[in-house]
């Protein structure tokens, strides 16, 4: 079918600066067959059904809007206490210098540009592929443009439990930086690994994670998105599960123009559990898209979404969220809530929750609210003597605390809670 | 210690006058009680007094110690030493009974320029308070007021007063709700609490608590205003004979 003349157009614009990156045969034929998609489904334009609630036009037009850099001695450095190995990229592009050594983490961990010349790969069966996956049955064209073009990236196979997390930190020192980030994770039978992803990386940052998580398999991602005011970021994550493997993964995003995180995960074996978490806390200019989709295509399968996002002084939150039951994936036990805090009137949370079910024998439940801070509770923290300000962060943290719980391990849990309470006592009303 | 004159006090929202002359002079180290039927501005008193929003002073003053208690802020208030035992105390999901007393009595300290309590000093002392309450860890543990039943949420009320060690303390109705034994614990937390230096006052329906914390004076309140004041005898007045009597009287 023709594009539409409009969308034809916007990916015409930005293609016909793009060439290809030389590459070996496997990642050669990927490359081409994303540009393709890229081609039929056309780029995100603001009428797309799907980009309903934010606008994509600076995420597809050919240049990056320029992003102030975020002042690193600011930073407030998230998983500092963990022991974990550090790979570092610099708007975009690995820095081998600043990493750890990477076999530390007890898994094979490759850089993308590294093995990009190779004719054979083992991600060959995944690049792309779980990606290609996800455009069924809606687009992500902004995906499909990664997989044909971006250069750097991580390919990690885990075999067994890794010794310490593996750590991804994305420094943005450009103020017109425009990178693409594309990873792939294999969590073998029975491995685990726990990934954590900090930092905002860009100007402009489009990053594809995709991670198939074999049968016993278990996979832990919690990231914390940078600080940076004035960037932009889509980001697809793109998981397919085995039979009784785990799934589990926890964004933290505070501050940021634009972001849209899209989450697909396609639950294929039985007995699998899939939870995907968010919190994310904009004062002003800032909007956040929580774009998530998941697939129930086996017995007895476990998924949980949980977004929660406070708001003030404008700022704009979005969820769109779906939970698809085919036909046959009886026993699914599905469960989906999204809720917004608006710290003042001038906020906004737009939601679009959806169920799809095709099963007979499940349970799926889903809600969504937003409201304003309780102001009986409120009150009473006062009345104790605990003042406006820090009774309004407890009443916060508690609305968030359904999101955090969603992280397993106690030390990284207590870490996002940190952050959370110095964005808190930063911006007070 | 507490001294309010000529109060009077509306709904901000609404044109309806809830208050219409209250005068109330609490000394320290004394137990006042008020009494009087429902609806007659009990709670009302209360909250204007902690500094509930909603409700607008068009009248008269309250001092604490010779300060201007209606000026300042709800947090403010509890740090010059005023508490109130909520009647109907709220819940807060998500924020852990603990928490919620460490930070309030470590706020409090920080507000009057003490040292705030280290974890371990707060750990012992809640442990040996929440024990005499029959508060037990899982109570300490679960979000506030959450799940409680009536009776547990009145104890947890004595607990923070206990904790903060108010000069002023007001309990709105604590006794409605609660069995005999749950009231005897509660009376033996405030009866522990009596010093010279602190001051109660007790809103109650009912005589019976009065038997177990022996109040100095009381009031009877209808309408808007203290109506009628006396000894510990009105209480008995009040349980035998209701308030008609008292009410034609002052009528
Ligand atoms: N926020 C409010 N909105 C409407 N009416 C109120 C409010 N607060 C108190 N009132 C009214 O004021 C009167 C006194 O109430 P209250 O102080 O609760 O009495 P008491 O505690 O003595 O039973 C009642 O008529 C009650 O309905
Ligand atoms: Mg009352």
């Amino acid at each position: 079918m023709a594009l539409p003349q409009q969308k034809l157009d916007i990916t015409e614009d930005r293609l016909v600066r793009v060439s290809l990156p030389e590459s070996g045969a496997w990642l050669r034929e990927a490359r081409d067959a994303a540009l393709a998609r890229v081609r039929s489904m056309g780029l995100p334009h603001r009428r797309d059904e799907y980009w309903k609630y934010t606008r994509p036009d600076s995420l597809v037009e050919p240049a990056a809007p320029d992003a102030a850099v975020f002042d690193p001695a600011a930073d407030d450095r998230p998983f500092d206490d963990i022991d974990r190995v550090k790979l570092y990229f610099v708007d975009g592009v690995f820095d081998a210098e600043a990493s750890d050594d990477p076999t530390l983490a007890g898994v094979e961990i490759e850089r993308l540009a590294d093995v990009a010349g190779t004719d054979i790969h083992w991600a060959k069966d995944l690049y792309g592929v779980l990606e290609t996956r996800g455009q069924t049955p809606v687009d992500r064209p902004l995906a499909a443009l990664n997989s044909a073009m971006a250069t750097d990236g991580v390919l990690i196979r885990a075999t067994g439990k890794a010794a310490k997390p593996v750590s991804l930190l994305y420094l943005h020192k450009n103020p017109t930086s425009d990178a693409m980030l594309h990873h792939v994770i294999r969590i073998e039978e029975g491995a685990d690994l726990t990934l954590l992803e900090n930092g905002p990386a860009a100007a402009r940052f489009n990053k594809v994670l995709e991670v198939d998580v074999a049968d016993g398999g278990a996979f832990h991602h919690v990231r914390a998105q940078g600080r940076d005011h004035e960037r932009r970021a889509v980001t697809h994550i793109f998981a397919r599960l085995g039979t009784e493997s785990i799934f589990k993964s926890f964004t933290l995003t505070v501050n940021g123009v634009l972001t849209r995180n899209e989450v697909v995960v396609e639950l294929t074996g039985d007995d699998a559990v899939a939870h995907v978490a968010g919190a994310a806390l904009g004062d002003g200019d800032f909007h956040h898209d929580d774009t998530v989709f998941v697939t129930h295509d086996a017995l007895n399968c476990e998924s949980r979404q949980v977004f929660k996002k406070v708001l003030r002084n404008g700022a704009v939150g979005v969820f769109q969220g779906k939970i698809l039951v085919k036909k046959g994936a009886q026993k699914t036990d599905g469960y989906q809530i999204s809720q917004a805090l608006l710290l003042d009137g001038d906020s906004q949370f737009l939601v679009k929750p959806e169920l799809e079910i095709y099963a007979d024998d499940v349970v799926c439940s889903h809600g969504s609210t937003s409201g304003a801070i309780d102001e009986e509770g409120l009150y009473y923290l006062r009345s104790r003597g605990i003042p406006e300000g820090p009774a309004t962060d407890l009443m916060t943290l508690a609305f968030l605390a359904e999101a955090i719980d969603e992280i397993e391990d106690a030390t990284i849990a207590a870490d996002i809670v940190t952050r959370l309470e110095g964005w808190l006592s930063r911006h007070r009303g | 210690m507490l001294e309010i004159k000529n109060l009077h006090v509306k709904l901000e929202e609404e044109d309806k006058q809830i208050l219409k002359g209250v005068d109330l002079a609490v000394e320290a180290g004394t137990v006042h009680a008020i009494m009087g039927p429902n609806g007659s501005g009990k709670s009302t008193l209360s909250y204007v007094l902690s500094g509930k929003d909603g409700y607008e002073v068009t009248e008269g003053a309250a001092t604490l110690d010779g300060a201007d208690l209606l000026d300042l802020d709800p947090e403010e208030r509890a740090a010059a030493g005023l508490f109130l035992a909520f009647q109907y105390p709220v819940e807060i999901p998500g924020v852990g009974n603990m928490t919620f007393l460490r930070t309030a009595v470590n706020a409090q300290r920080k507000a009057r320029g003490e040292d705030e309590m280290s974890a371990a000093e707060f750990l012992k002392v809640i442990r040996a308070k929440a024990k005499t309450l029959k508060i037990d860890a899982d109570m300490l543990k679960r979000p506030v007021n959450v799940g409680f039943s009536g009776g547990e949420k009145k104890r947890n009320e004595i607990l923070q007063m206990a904790m903060l060690e108010p000069k002023m303390c007001i309990l709105d109705e604590t006794d409605s709700g609660l069995d005999v034994d749950a009231m005897k614990l509660v009376a033996e937390g405030v009866n522990a609490l009596r010093n010279e230096g602190r001051s109660f006052l007790v809103i109650t329906h009912y005589q019976r608590l009065l038997d177990h914390i022996q109040p100095d004076v009381v009031h009877i309140m209808a309408d808007g205003r203290i109506v009628k004041s006396g000894g510990p005898e009105l209480a008995l007045e009040v349980e035998n004979n209701g308030y008609a009597d008292i009410l034609s009287e002052v009528a």
